[in-house]
């Protein structure tokens, strides 16, 4: 289990949102996602967006959507606090969004701050009509990434793609 | 400063070629002008919630549809709401999206409420500080051949602040079904791109 490095999952979750056609990479900064916005950054067929609130991917996500293209949402759990309101667009126009969230407040973490709101995560998503998939095993994420991009790129499902602290590694602060 | 602009009357000065934008409305008085004065075209959506998501949306509008002008109608409270959405624009620096506020002091929707913008706030100094390199300030009408050719001519990502009375905006009722204006949107939007 060690052996499955951050670069190694990394480079599953962006080549799989890249042969999808995921061409806009909206994130607010996290540990858990740099490397995937790294390879994002230096890949010729999509393009990273850097948000002041995560919030604003969310209807980033709709606009390219209504012009056809694919976008996904890259943030750690607490950002998920930020994003209940602007979610009603996503079941209220049944637009298809992808989120990827890296946990906080998870199992192993040692910062108390994190747990109210990455306790919170999966109840407020589902409260808002969004579908969690949570990853805990390296050997889930393959079937895990292919679920959320279908459910949310064929289907037209709201889903988040859930890393948990038990996937990532608790944080040793 | 005495504000004289009426909400209701401005947009086929400010704005004669809707046509050839694609169009992003925040929520309330800027959706019910838009979509009046559109009649709701079909290059058109209009937000009635999400407080704070029409500038993102546009830009993600106008990323992925890079051959597009994009343009997004809001309000000082909408987009005081997500004031950093102007900060991810200056650092995107789209070069087809616009940015126009109509700012009326207050919320509109609510009963007419003061806004910031009432107080201290200058959003077209907000907008310059996020680093906006086009900004533009409109107290009257004087000003609107200047405003044309400001949407025009400026370098984008442009920010343009309409300083209109506070008053009611078009007395307009639009569809609310946004799963049914998204399609509308999307079919227009990709009809026309099939067809080359």
């Amino acid at each position: 289990m060690t052996d499955y490095t951050k670069d190694q999952w990394s480079r599953l979750i962006f080549d799989k949102l890249a042969e999808a056609g995921v061409t806009l990479f909206s994130y607010v900064p996290d540990f858990g996602n740099s490397t995937i916005v790294e390879m994002a950054d230096a890949d010729n067929r999509t393009r990273t967006i850097l948000l002041s609130s995560e919030e604003e991917g969310v209807a980033l996500c709709v606009g390219a959507d209504l012009v056809g293209e694919k976008g996904v949402l890259l943030m750690q759990s607490s950002g998920v606090g930020n994003c209940p309101n602007m979610l009603s667009l996503v079941p209220g126009g049944r637009f298809p969004l992808l989120m990827v969230v890296t946990m906080r407040g998870d199992y192993g973490e040692q910062n108390p701050w994190q747990y109210p709101m990455g306790q919170a995560v999966e109840p407020v998503l589902q409260a808002m009509g969004i579908l969690t998939i949570r990853v805990d095993r390296h050997d889930e994420l393959d079937t895990a990434a292919t679920a959320a991009i279908s459910a949310a790129f064929k289907a037209g499902q709201g889903v988040a793609l859930i890393l948990s602290q038990k996937f990532l590694g608790a944080k040793g602060f | 400063m005495d504000i004289t602009l009426d909400r209701r009357t401005i947009l086929p000065d400010l704005l004669p070629d809707p046509e050839k934008y694609l169009l992003v409305a925040g929520l309330a008085g800027s959706a019910r002008d838009l979509a009046a004065y559109t009649q709701e075209a079909e290059n058109l959506i209009t937000l009635g919630g999400a407080m704070g998501g029409a500038v993102p949306l546009a830009l993600g509008m106008a990323l992925s549809a890079p051959e597009e002008e994009v343009l997004v109608l809001t309000g000082d409270g909408e987009l005081i709401m997500n004031l950093g959405a102007l900060s991810t624009v200056a650092s995107v620096m789209p070069d087809n999206l616009s940015i126009v506020c109509l700012d009326n002091g207050g919320h509109g929707e609510t009963g007419g409420q003061p806004g910031h913008t009432s107080r201290r706030t200058d959003l077209a100094k907000v907008a310059e500080g996020c680093g906006i390199p086009s900004v533009m300030t409109v107290v009257a009408k004087e000003d609107f051949a200047a405003a044309r050719r400001f949407l025009e001519e400026a370098p984008a990502p442009r920010f343009l602040l309409v300083r209109v009375m506070a008053g009611p905006p078009t007395d307009y009722r639009r569809n609310w079904d946004l799963a049914e204006c998204r399609l509308r949107f999307r079919n227009a939007y990709l009809g026309k791109w099939q067809a080359g």
